[in-house]
């Protein structure tokens, strides 16, 4: 990932990205309905972010995106297991998972669930665990 | 939460927090807070002894894992209570000590740590009445004394230490495990209470003896029996107060407990008293003979520790003929040796607790503990040599002090028994007092040795120059606090007979009804009669021997090296490290078609065979369905790809042809209207093909694989075998009927779970205890990658 007369390739990944970061986000609000889920929302931003580590080199990218993947991993499962564990904080079995309507102010009636914790924090392990083994891989010269 | 868990889990919970808030701690304070642990729970316990003591039990019910009859039930009767409050007592005098003992530059975090670990699972074991919950605490006393025992773990031999005693004891507790299931599958119940309520169902089941032939097992490699005793000496590389603690006063009587607790269950079988009674006597008789010649003060203390224990452990088994003859006028003498045994058991604890405090006293002002450079060493601390001078007294039996009242009571029991004519006892039976009196005159002659040898005679030079005084007066605390027990023991010893020994005999035979006959009056003093004229004897005996010691030493020399059980254990360990390594070796080799093979195979006989033996591969060839044109394409291109993958030579043909193998699978599930599946394929196949472009550089040429042409056969049929039971498989699915189908659970996804996307529900809600799993497992997956790749990059800096 060196810095080579990649104009094209660099043109072009400014707009694809912003369009698969928007069908990941899509995917993962639109999983409890129609297709889609934290999996498979996690895997498209994740090779979303992969992209932009190709095209540019890794250091551009940290700057302007100074997450450590590990750590966002980790709060994935974090956030798996602890929305598994809090359904035992309600007195009701393990991995319990509830939804409602709410209103919510200029957004109307909207349904909410617990599963989109529990999905969120599959998708940001999926992303964490992706985004590092790729990086290491790809820093290991 | 009752008392009773509060107890057991107080030290425990301490002992978590003490990694996260030891850096606010000044290394002063620390131990001072971890000694109000045991101080307060000791303190808490003994308002337990009246309401005991008169008849009272304590015992509550929580339930952990009904369904498999497992519950953390406490119990606090007689005996875990002597227990429970050795535990305690002991501890919280044990942690004074270390105090001044450690020196502030060990990472005394992690010392008190898994001291109070320890402490806390030792009175998991006495409190637990659920086997299953004794067992966890029985292992968590292992796994914490071996990480004592490796304290000092920048030596070899602390690390060789704990390594054997895990391995020993682990073992024991395994077969005890298969002796507590065996007990179980008997009874039905996971409550020791229950099934001493039911011994007749138990006892006239085949499973009877084996079951106790294992949990003996456990008993005697956790308590240093004969021939399991060589995990005990090696243990002494310990810190001295973790010597002092767990391997005299406490976990080693674990298995004592076990015996004494299991007693109203086997008690009365002619295996249960000669193999309690037999290996306690031999390990009596091996660990006293043994301790004479070894010149290191904690090794002496280790052999007669063993020794000690093989007394205790014989009391009992001449306690358990009471219950064979049940409960009658004549059988209650019997009894008096599970009294003797409880006894000894309060009464080893102080002497040896003290006997190993001085011990470390003299290690830890001298800075040797090698009998050979030690020497006069009386006139230079006083009140450490009257405290050896107490301890020894009383560990061979002298008056006055309370090991003469147990011997005394150990002599009568072994006289009484050689006396009987079951169990073959009136062939055998003379044995037992003859090999406990020459057990004696050993245990005589090491305990002269730790007094004369350590503090008599004279001073050597080389430790004469290091300027020797007595030591600072908390380190002499603990000890002298021991000693004056042991005095006071001896001149009122029925205080402790009433209060503790009289409930746990109850607990020991709760068969026999009458509670006064099973606690006899303790006297000093019986009038000129055998035991008295025996104690002579071994005093005169042992006497004579000492002075003579250079003449017969040379009897150790006898057993040739060889046949040490030490050598033995080492060559067991070696062999089976040698072997386990040969086999993992042999398969292991670094060859992933091999892997392949091993897989692939396993999936043919598993798979293949579940379908040829069940008979399930029935299917209909036509079915009624129509392939399009579309899927024929498809057909031809997948089929296309996988075929060329085999004759590519180029690494990266390789790559790209499979993501094309890839896309086109995810065409098909878009053709059969799985939306989800095809999204998901879509991009891990992008992924994989970018993860494939950006490993590339590392990987390897294709070589043309040299092997013979028999070994690349087998593999075309393997894979052509595979190929087809998964084609087989899945044509005959669709008309499986072994199992009813799992999709009428999903019917009602809507209102069961509030999703309309089925695939989500399963995900997420139906089956979401797989998804957490697989999300923490893709995360360890993501670690393992991430750590093997940066280590590699550390040890290549290296070089």
């Amino acid at each position: 990932m060196k810095n080579s007369n990649d104009v094209i390739l660099r043109t072009v990944v400014k707009g694809v990205v912003l369009i698969i970061l928007t069908l990941g986000v899509y995917l993962f609000f639109s999983g409890h309905n129609a297709p889609g889920g934290g999996f498979i929302g996690g895997l498209v931003l994740g090779s979303a972010i992969v992209l932009l580590y190709i095209t540019y080199d890794i250091e551009t990218i940290q700057k302007k995106m100074p997450f450590d993947f590990k750590k966002v991993a980790a709060l994935g499962v974090l956030l798996t297991t602890g929305t598994a564990m809090g359904s035992l904080y309600f007195d009701v079995p393990f991995l319990s998972q509830t939804d409602g309507y709410f209103h919510i102010p200029f957004l109307g009636e909207k349904h909410l669930t617990t599963v989109t914790i529990f999905e969120a924090g599959v998708a940001l392990t999926v992303i964490g665990t992706l985004v590092t083994i790729i990086l290491s891989i790809s820093e290991d010269d | 939460m009752t008392i009773e868990i509060a107890i057991i889990l107080f030290p425990i919970i301490v002992a978590a927090l003490i990694p996260i808030f030891y850096r606010r701690l000044s290394k002063n304070v620390i131990g001072w807070v971890v000694f109000f642990i045991p101080l307060s729970l000791f303190i808490l316990l003994t308002t337990f002894i009246p309401r005991i003591s008169s008849g009272e039990i304590f015992s509550h019910t929580y339930e952990w894992i009904p369904s498999l009859n497992i519950n953390f039930t406490t119990y606090i009767d007689g005996l875990s209570l002597i227990f429970s409050l050795l535990i305690t007592g002991i501890g919280a005098l044990v942690v004074f000590y270390s105090i001044f003992y450690l020196s502030k530059k060990e990472s005394l975090h992690h010392f008190y740590c898994y001291l109070l670990l320890f402490m806390g699972a030792m009175l998991g074991v006495v409190f637990s009445d659920n086997l299953m919950v004794l067992y966890a605490f029985w292992e968590l006393t292992s796994v914490s004394s071996f990480l004592l025992i490796a304290f000092w773990h920048h030596r070899k031999a602390s690390r060789a230490g704990a390594r054997k005693s895990m391995t020993i004891t682990v073992s024991g507790g395994i077969a005890m495990l298969v002796g507590f299931l065996m007990l179980y599958a008997m009874s039905g119940t996971m409550s020791i209470r229950e099934i001493i309520a039911n011994v007749s169902v138990v006892s006239e089941h085949f499973l009877f003896i084996p079951a106790l032939i294992l949990v003996l097992l456990g008993a005697f490699t956790k308590s240093a029996q004969f021939p399991f005793h060589i995990w005990l000496p090696d243990a002494m590389e310990a810190p001295t107060p973790v010597s002092a603690y767990l391997h005299s006063a406490t976990m080693v009587k674990a298995g004592i407990y076990l015996v004494a607790r299991f007693t109203p269950v086997f008690g009365g079988e002619i295996i249960w008293f000669w193999a309690i009674c037999g290996v306690g006597l031999l390990t009596l008789f091996w660990g006293s003979f043994n301790a004479v010649r070894q010149t290191d003060l904690k090794a002496i203390l280790a052999f007669s520790t063993v020794s000690q224990l093989g007394l205790i452990m014989s009391l009992l088994g001449i306690g358990s003929v009471a219950l064979y003859f049940g409960y009658t006028k004549e059988s209650i003498v019997y009894t008096q040796a599970t009294f003797a045994a409880i006894f000894h058991l309060i009464n080893h604890s102080t002497f040896k607790g003290a006997l190993f405090m001085m011990v470390g006293i003299v290690d830890h002002e001298v800075g040797t503990r090698d009998i050979r450079r030690l020497g006069g060493l009386m006139s230079f601390m006083p009140v450490t040599f009257s405290i050896a001078l107490i301890g020894a007294f009383s560990m061979a039996g002298l008056p006055p002090f309370n090991g003469f009242l147990s011997k005394e009571m150990f002599f009568t029991a072994a006289l009484k028994v050689s006396a009987l004519d079951i169990f073959s006892l009136d062939s055998l039976g003379i044995v037992i007092p003859i090999v406990a009196w020459v057990a004696s005159i050993f245990t005589f002659i090491y305990c002269l040795i730790i007094v004369i040898r350590t503090f008599t005679g004279k001073v050597k030079p080389d430790i004469q120059e290091k300027g020797l005084h007595e030591a600072p007066i908390g380190m002499l605390l603990s000890p002298i606090i021991l000693v004056s027990l042991v005095i006071l023991i001896f001149f009122f010893p029925n205080i402790i007979g009433n209060y503790l020994l009289k409930p746990a005999m109850m607990s020991v035979y709760p068969t026999f009804l009458s509670v006064e006959e099973l606690t006899p009056k303790i006297y000093a003093w019986h009038g000129f009669n055998a035991e008295l004229m025996m104690t002579l004897g071994v005093v005169l005996f042992g006497l004579v021997l000492y002075k003579l010691m250079k003449y017969w030493i040379r009897v150790y020399k006898w057993i040739p090296q060889k046949l040490t059980l030490n050598s033995m254990y080492e060559g067991l360990i070696t062999k089976s490290e040698n072997l386990s390594g040969k086999i993992t070796n042999g398969y292991m080799n670094g060859n992933l078609t091999n892997y392949f093979v091993y897989i692939y195979v396993c999936f043919v006989v598993i798979v293949a065979g579940y379908f040829v033996t069940s008979d399930a591969f029935m299917w209909n060839p036509i079915g009624g369905s129509k392939v399009d044109h579309f899927e024929l394409i498809l057909i031809f291109v997948v089929m296309f790809s996988a075929i060329a993958l085999i004759f590519v030579r180029s690494r990266i043909t390789t790559v790209l042809i499979n993501g094309v193998l890839g896309y086109s699978v995810a065409f098909f599930f878009v053709t059969f209207r799985a939306p989800d599946l095809a999204l998901t394929q879509l991009v891990v196949e992008s992924v994989t093909t970018a993860l494939f472009l950006i490993c590339f550089k590392f990987l390897p040429e294709i070589n043309k694989e040299k092997s013979t042409r028999m070994w690349k056969f087998s593999k075309g049929a393997l894979s052509i075998l595979v190929g087809s039971t998964v084609t087989i498989v899945g044509l005959a699915v669709v008309n499986y009927d072994k199992f009813s189908a799992i999709s009428t659970y999903f019917e009602d996804a809507y209102n069961l779970a509030g999703g309309k996307n089925i695939v989500n529900t399963i995900l997420g809600d139906f089956r979401a205890f797989d998804t957490m799993l697989e999300v923490v497992v893709l995360f360890i997956a993501g670690l393992g990658i991430y750590a093997l790749i940066k280590l590699k990059a550390r040890e290549g800096e290296d070089k």
